[in-house]
């Protein structure tokens, strides 16, 4: 759309600045000055340069976590994605079951997120949860409380559970909105199954599948309650993502100088990131 | 021989497309539409998947469910797959217990209150975006994005600091505030993407008709974009409401969410399984009685905007 030059917009935008600045650009100063700044209490700081960030960034810790974090994106983005185009592929196109898939299939998305770990934190118990009962009754040696590779299992399917059908749905509005022409044309082509995938159906869903995957890689790089919620970030540091090392950090240990400065760092990687996203959501626009 | 080969590959081809020709001349567009929808679905069991996968998804709902109605004794007992005895036992000690029922009401006026302020301080910048071009445009734009993009983890404690500056720690408007962080940049992007559906040929035109512009805004604009609002509004409504971090870090009692007060009861009172079970039912009540209103633009909202 052609749009005018008109700088008094501005004040259309203003409450929102105004608004956003105060709840963002605020705390977010906050952050960078305990970044470079050390206590000793009673509220007295002093000038402490960049050694936070360099105890940081030298520190195992933070790069366990954010290599546990990146794993984590990476297996739930290769499970989820392919799943969600199979399944946005075998949903009805119209009828009653368009309403009824579309919002069975939406409700974990709107669990709040600590009923989600708090669902599975009993769904895979041994003793009470169906899944634990299930899993040792069929003798598979199944605990998560105790097991690294089982608790990570359990948070990956947890993850697979919530957020799946996030893929499924900007999948399937790519799908709706292909033309009925299209299919007509490989019909009188001949065209196999496949080659209706492979040369209509995913260039068509190219831009949702973009979003989608930015939005899922986004959303898991910053996972907090739900992996607290059932592992607490255990056994041991097992399940400590970058947020929940964060917050124990923070809040656990209080120690406010190094928090500040992983929060920084975790910002500018997330910044990267939205930057990222920003540039593909911008292209696909001015293409269509 | 590969020369015979592609001949024959080509009449065949040839002979098809006669063949599709001819049948394309005797049915109607509709006709081959349901055709090619057959074709397209490839069998009978299409039904199959999307089945099979809203089964799995609801197993671990109707666990939640089913333990709700069973006592204490009931669940770590014998294992079983329905209550043998329901009760609601666990959903009468909510609903008469202030400190749970409490809970929910908090989470709802903050939930309503964000939603409020979001969308109304949305909708100008929103139609700013769509509209006009205007000094620093796309950076404000990008770094609204960020804001929704950003750890609410990187946000609690400072959060904590600033509201108390305020005085505001433990009040329902100092949550509704903070979930802004997230929320504005969402609600802003779900409406510039209604809002650049609506040709701009009806501003003009409302406009030589002497419009001015909060009329031609609240009595023309709104209505165009109504179904718009209603999926900003929702998703504000969700996202506050699935929030937790943030919620818990601002609040002690008297603002407390139902989220936060079913984590403190897990760790207090020696698991009461069952009360904490009903608990969790009741919060996905709300999103499972909206949803449906909103079931066809739940991508757009989730794409920010852009399907």
């Amino acid at each position: 759309m052609e749009k005018t030059w008109n700088n008094k917009a501005w004040f259309m935008v203003l409450p929102v600045l105004l608004l956003v600045a105060f709840s963002a650009v605020i705390p977010l100063m906050t952050v960078v000055n305990y970044s470079v700044q050390d206590t000793f209490g009673n509220n007295v700081f002093f000038w402490n340069g960049s050694d936070w960030y360099t105890e940081i960034l030298g520190s195992d810790r933070f790069w366990l976590s954010m290599v546990r974090n990146l794993i984590f994106s990476a297996i739930i983005l290769v499970i989820e994605i392919p799943l969600g185009i199979f399944i946005a592929l075998n949903m009805p196109k119209k009828g009653w079951g368009v309403p009824v898939c579309l919002v069975l299939m939406a409700l974990p998305l709107l669990i709040p997120w600590n009923v989600v770990g708090t669902i599975w934190q009993v769904f895979g118990r041994i003793d009470i949860g169906l899944l634990g009962y299930t899993l040792s009754a069929l003798g598979i040696d199944y605990n998560y409380v105790n097991d690294p590779t089982d608790a990570w299992v359990t948070v990956i399917l947890m993850d697979v559970w919530h957020w799946t059908s996030l893929v499924v749905l900007l999948c399937y509005a790519g799908l709706v909105s292909i033309p009925d022409a299209y299919y007509q044309a490989a019909k009188i082509d001949g065209a196999s199954r496949w080659a209706i995938f492979r040369y209509i159906q995913l260039p068509k869903m190219n831009r949702v599948l973009l979003i989608a995957v930015l939005l899922r890689f986004m959303d898991s790089f910053m996972i907090y309650t739900e992996p607290f919620v059932v592992t607490g970030g255990g056994p041991g540091n097992s399940t400590t993502f970058m947020s929940i090392d964060l917050v124990k950090i923070a809040v656990g240990q209080f120690d406010l100088g190094p928090a500040a400065a992983m929060s920084i760092i975790y910002f500018l990687i997330v910044l990267l990131l939205s930057w990222v996203f920003y540039t593909v959501m911008t292209t696909v626009d001015a293409e269509g | 021989m590969s020369g015979a080969n592609e001949r024959t590959t080509r009449q065949d081809r040839v002979s098809e497309t006669t063949v599709s020709d001819g049948l394309a001349s005797t049915l109607s567009q509709d006709q081959i539409a349901r055709l090619m929808r057959r074709r397209g679905e490839e069998s009978r069991f299409w039904w199959l998947v999307p089945t099979i996968y809203i089964i799995v998804l609801m197993l671990p709902i109707y666990w939640l469910v089913n333990m709700s109605f069973k006592t204490n004794q009931e669940i770590l007992g014998a294992f079983s797959l329905w209550p043998k005895n329901p009760t609601i036992a666990n959903y009468m000690v909510i609903f008469t217990d202030p400190s749970w029922y409490k809970g929910y009401i908090n989470s709802i006026i903050y939930v309503v209150m964000n939603m409020v302020i979001s969308v109304s301080v949305a909708l100008p910048a929103a139609y700013a975006f769509s509209r006009y071009r205007f000094l620093g445009d796309k950076h404000l734009f990008f770094w609204l994005l960020t804001n929704r993009m950003a750890p609410p983890a990187v946000f609690a404690l400072p959060f904590f600091q600033l509201y108390s500056a305020f005085g505001l720690i433990d009040t329902h408007i100092a949550v509704a505030l903070a979930h802004c962080l997230f929320n504005v940049p969402l609600a802003v992007w779900i409406l510039e993407g209604f809002m650049s559906g609506v040709p701009k040929e009806i501003d003009e035109t409302a406009y030589i008709d002497g419009y001015s512009f909060p009329r031609f805004f609240l009595k023309i604009f709104m209505p165009l974009i109504a179904s718009g609002i209603g999926v900003a509004c929702f998703f504000c409504f969700m996202f506050s409401w699935v929030e937790l971090l943030i919620a818990r870090t601002l609040t002690t009692t008297a603002a407390k969410p139902i989220a936060a007060i079913m984590t403190r009861t897990v760790s207090a009172s020696g698991l009461d399984w069952g009360v904490l079970a009903a608990a969790g039912v009741l919060t996905i009540l709300p999103g499972a009685l909206v949803i449906w209103f909103v079931r066809n633009y739940i991508a757009k909202g989730f794409a920010l905007g852009r399907v």
